[in-house]
């Protein structure tokens, strides 16, 4: 029965990504239904901005849904949730006043929320489900109150309501609805320091649906900060662009350093989609700001880098965690100190491995390179804005871009080298098999997908922009050059990927054809790797992932503030003799201790405090509504 | 494709003359120290002698391993291309600006590092995870250095800084300007493995971190991966010589101002070498977890010379 669930995903996929973009190219839509519904009933519509979403919902939807189809096999439950969640998502994008756009909402976060639990009765998946409920409803709390707030001052819950007299809020009341929705969306988009689900939920999922939640569920929370950011409020004053920004260069540069030290692929891989909702919310953000500045031309770029950051993110993420679970279907392990050695055992996965992690590394010519450029681009257009408070802003944000990009690099080398590379390090490991051909072909429609973005960019990026130009107010998308070459502002910046491309090929080619024909390089000797005279390699010998980490450990010890456990065991007889050595050096999570210990102590304390008020009595609870009903009608 | 051919020329002329800036730095540091010291042309035998070997391969490799080595030669030569060396407008720089030269090293970086993965030994890993680290703070500080002039110049576009601060010499003593030039040039040493962050001289296990990543090259893999570093520094070198000290770069292409162009890459890159082999002569290699902080320090100056770049007149 799973089986022809699965299908059906991948023709919504299809056919939504289809309908999505027909939607961007101007296939606008309106659609009401069971209007006698309160709160306006059902409405959905369809503008460029929502056709974005819909296609990369749809199109994401499409390889995860292969892969699912494969997993089905083993374990057929849950294709009913997962047809729920990708419809859900499908229908976010496009609902048209606050009552469908919570409803869809909330079907998605129940639907994700239960496939998280899918897996099994384990400790680390309900309490994982526990706190992704729990952060995803706090997050929901912020979006219905701003929504509540929003509807009552404009006396309507449609979204065309609030476009139409947003310009007549008081700058006061627009900042307060902007700083509720910004903080229920960025709850989703798993923007720190609300990111704390992200790094339990995503892995606890299975594979397929960890690709869709981290490919392209939290795109959504970046789909509701657009919206309401620059659509339902009509932009506003700088600050919110640069909150936004720096936001998002915190969660870029936190994200990332938790990925460097975390050992767990797919925990790693979430981590990484901390860092990468960063560096969209710095394109967000810088965008937001060029259009507080009274620059739209600017801010077409900032939003359009947003844009295919997100775009871009979604495929290689989703392909990553793709790769990462068949390696866990494979070897049955997450721990990257039990891998090693699969690129001989999985010469498929480890090449898409390999193409995901280039990309998400921002390495030229993949498309993660293309869009971190038009991000530093983008920014640096904020000379020709001279107000020094925000090219301040814009400064940190690009510092830490260019960190995050130096970090990311260590991070990946850390990944695809210690899983894929050198000899198996558990018995697991060393008989790993290669997945079977839906995986296959699901990770290599994505790495289709990631060549494709990164050598188009002469295409895509004048598409995007003329998404954003809405939603900016800019009259016309600026001229971005054409045919190979991508042109901003004149002369200046330029970029053509596919001639980089075809460069580096030329530039293997040309000396290896050239040193062939010299005959060099015919012959070669196999012999061990160089061990300073000891007999047989073993997976011992090799660095590990702790090792491999740990100079950034070092570094950045001020944020990890790691503790050391040394835990000898000696024998009773003399204490030269060492029978077991335990050595442990966990980091110690900031935002957990600082900022949720606490808070979750004041709620467990306020709870107890109104213990006092709990009798458990029918009677005294008819007491309390009565009080209640009586203090309304008073209060009226 | 006249510009075309010019740009060839100019990667042809940056592969030739690698390996020669190299020897020049190694003999021109052996008379400092009172050795005689191979020839200036040393590095050519090595290449030569390294060509004609046959290679050992570890079983343990994968494609990986073979394939790195002829990564690292091609982007050398496609950031030669990008770079401008002795004229402003090399054939490429429609093709991307520092952000690709950069992502093209570091592009690099990261197959280098995971061949040093690749055949399961200690040293290998040893040496990735230390060059990653280092690669992971030094490039980003490029980038910005090179931002806090593409502000002043009002382009990205790595001919176009050029030719601006090219003219208005007051420019180059302004504080962004000399924070930046500070900046570039500590990551310049880290990156290409000088003192006092690596010892290119050395095999000790303690201290390598570029020679224990490559440690299971031989033949003519080794000899790429040497050329490619090689090109790495010169190319550094240039950079740092052609937006620092924007002078005597030719916009056009006539033969004139083009043998000028080379005379004055030359004598630059003569006075930096120069430099570089007093300081690497004077100072201490730094404990590696020193090192950082080094590096640390020149993200800083990176940071506060983009700052600068934007907030001073």
């Amino acid at each position: 029965m799973s089986a022809p669930g699965y299908l059906s995903a991948v023709l919504l996929g299809v056919l939504g990504t289809a309908g999505g973009l027909a939607g961007m190219l101007g296939w606008t839509w309106q659609l009401g239904l069971h209007e006698a519904l309160p709160a306006g009933g059902l409405r959905l519509a369809m503008d460029p901005l929502s056709g974005l979403f819909v296609a990369l919902v749809a199109a994401t939807a499409v390889p995860t849904s292969l892969a699912g189809l494969e997993y089905a096999r083993r374990d057929g439950r849950g294709w009913l949730v997962y047809l729920g969640f990708v419809g859900a998502m499908i229908a976010v994008p496009l609902a048209a006043n606050a009552l469908t756009f919570l409803l869809a909402w909330e079907l998605m976060s129940l639907a994700s929320y239960s496939l998280v639990l899918h897996r099994g009765r384990s400790d680390e998946s309900v309490r994982a489900a526990w706190v992704y409920a729990v952060m995803t409803h706090a997050g929901l709390g912020f979006l219905l109150t701003g929504m509540l707030l929003l509807g009552a001052w404009t006396g309507s819950l449609a979204f065309a309501d609030w476009r139409a007299a947003a310009p007549m809020l008081t700058p006061t009341a627009r900042g307060v609805a902007f700083a509720l929705l910004a903080l229920g969306f960025a709850a989703k988009a798993g923007a720190i320091p609300l990111h704390v689900w992200l790094p339990l939920a995503h892995p606890a999922a299975p594979s397929h649906v960890s690709a869709l939640m981290s490919g392209v569920m939290i795109k959504l929370g970046i789909y509701g900060l657009l919206r309401a950011g620059l659509d339902w409020l009509g932009g506003g004053p700088a600050w919110w662009g640069v909150a936004v920004m720096l936001a998002g260069a915190v969660s870029a540069l936190v994200g990332v350093l938790y990925a460097l030290v975390d050992h767990d692929l797919k925990r790693l891989l979430a981590f990484h989609s901390i860092e990468n909702v960063g560096i969209i919310l710095i394109g967000l953000g810088a965008g937001m700001t060029f259009r507080a500045a009274a620059r739209p031309d600017l801010a077409v770029l900032g939003v359009a880098a947003a844009l295919y950051h997100t775009v871009n993110h979604a495929a290689f993420k989703s392909l990553l965690f793709l790769a990462a679970g068949a390696v866990l279907h494979s070897t049955g392990t997450r721990n990257m100190e039990h891998l090693g050695g699969l690129i001989s055992r999985m010469p498929w996965t480890a090449a898409a491995f390999l193409v995901g992690s280039v990309a998400i590394a921002g390495l030229p010519p993949l498309n993660g390179f293309v869009s971190e450029w038009l991000t530093f681009q983008a920014l640096l257009h904020s000379l020709t804005v001279p107000r020094a408070g925000l090219n301040l802003a814009f400064a940190a944000a690009m510092a830490a871009l260019a960190l995050t990009a130096g970090l990311a690099l260590a991070c990946f080398v850390k990944a695809f080298g210690i899983t894929f590379l050198a000899l198996p390090r558990s018995p697991a490991a060393a008989q790993a098999r290669e997945s079977g051909r839906p995986v296959r072909g699901a990770m290599g429609l994505l790495v289709l997908a990631c060549g494709a973005l990164g050598l188009g960019p002469t295409l895509i990026v004048p598409a995007l922009a003329q998404v954003a130009v809405p939603l900016v107010g800019a009259p016309a998308p600026p001229a971005l050059g054409g045919g190979l070459t991508l042109r901003l502002s004149g002369d200046f910046a330029s970029l053509s990927t596919p001639v980089v491309a075809v460069a580096l090929a030329l530039g293997v080619a040309l000396p290896l054809a050239g040193l062939g024909l010299a005959g060099v390089g015919r012959r070669r000797r196999i012999s061990e790797t160089w061990g300073c005279g000891r007999l047989v390699q073993t997976a011992r010998m090799e660095y590990t992932a702790t090792a491999f980490a740990n100079p950034f450990k070092r570094v950045f010890d001020f944020f990890y503030r790691p503790v050391r456990q040394l835990d000898i065991e000696v024998h009773p007889e003399s204490r030269l003799f060492v029978r077991r050595i335990a050595y442990e050096n966990p980091i110690r999570p900031l935002f957990e201790e600082w900022l949720y210990r606490p808070a979750l102590g004041v709620l467990h304390r306020s709870a107890r405090r109104l213990q006092a008020i709990q009798s458990g009595s029918a009677n005294a609870y008819l007491l309390y509504i009565l009080g209640a009903l009586l203090a309304l009608l008073v209060l009226r | 494709m006249e510009s075309l051919l010019a740009g060839l020329l100019q990667a042809a002329l940056a592969a030739a003359a690698a390996p020669l800036l190299t020897g020049v730095l190694r003999t021109l540091k052996a008379r400092l120290v009172g050795r005689r010291g191979p020839s200036v042309l040393q590095p050519y035998a090595d290449l030569r002698k390294l060509l004609g070997k046959e290679p050992v391969i570890s079983p343990t490799t994968s494609w990986i391993f073979r394939v790195t080595p002829w990564l690292l030669a091609s982007t050398s030569l496609v950031a030669a291309l990008l770079v401008p060396l002795v004229f402003t407008r090399p054939t490429l720089v429609p093709a991307g600006n520092i952000i690709l030269v950069m992502s093209l090293f570091m592009l690099a970086t990261f197959f280098l590092a995971l061949a040093g993965l690749d055949a399961g030994s200690a040293f290998g890993g040893l040496g990735a995870s230390r060059s990653v680290a280092l690669a992971a703070l030094a490039e980003p500080t490029v980038i910005l250095a090179v931002f806090a002039l593409a502000i002043r110049a009002g382009t990205s576009d790595l001919g176009g800084i050029i030719e601006r601060l090219a003219a208005e010499p007051a420019q180059a003593v302004a504080p962004g300007h000399l924070l930046a030039l500070a900046a570039f040039f500590i990551v310049m040493l880290a990156e290409t493995g000088r003192l006092p962050v690596d010892n290119p001289a050395t095999h000790l296990e303690l201290t390598m971190i570029h020679e224990a990543m490559v440690l299971e090259y031989s033949g003519h893999y080794l000899a790429l991966v040497e050329w490619a570093s090689a090109m790495k520094f010169l190319l550094f070198l240039a950079l740092l010589a052609n937006l620092f000290f924007p002078f005597g770069v030719p916009a056009s292409l006539a033969p004139g101002p083009l043998i000028l162009g080379v005379a004055a890459l030359a004598a630059k890159l003569a006075g930096l070498v120069v430099a570089l082999a007093l300081i690497e002569t004077a100072v201490a290699k730094l404990r590696l977890f020193r090192v950082p902080e080094l590096l640390a320090g020149s993200f800083a100056l990176g940071v506060v010379s983009v700052t600068s770049a934007f907030v001073l007149p």
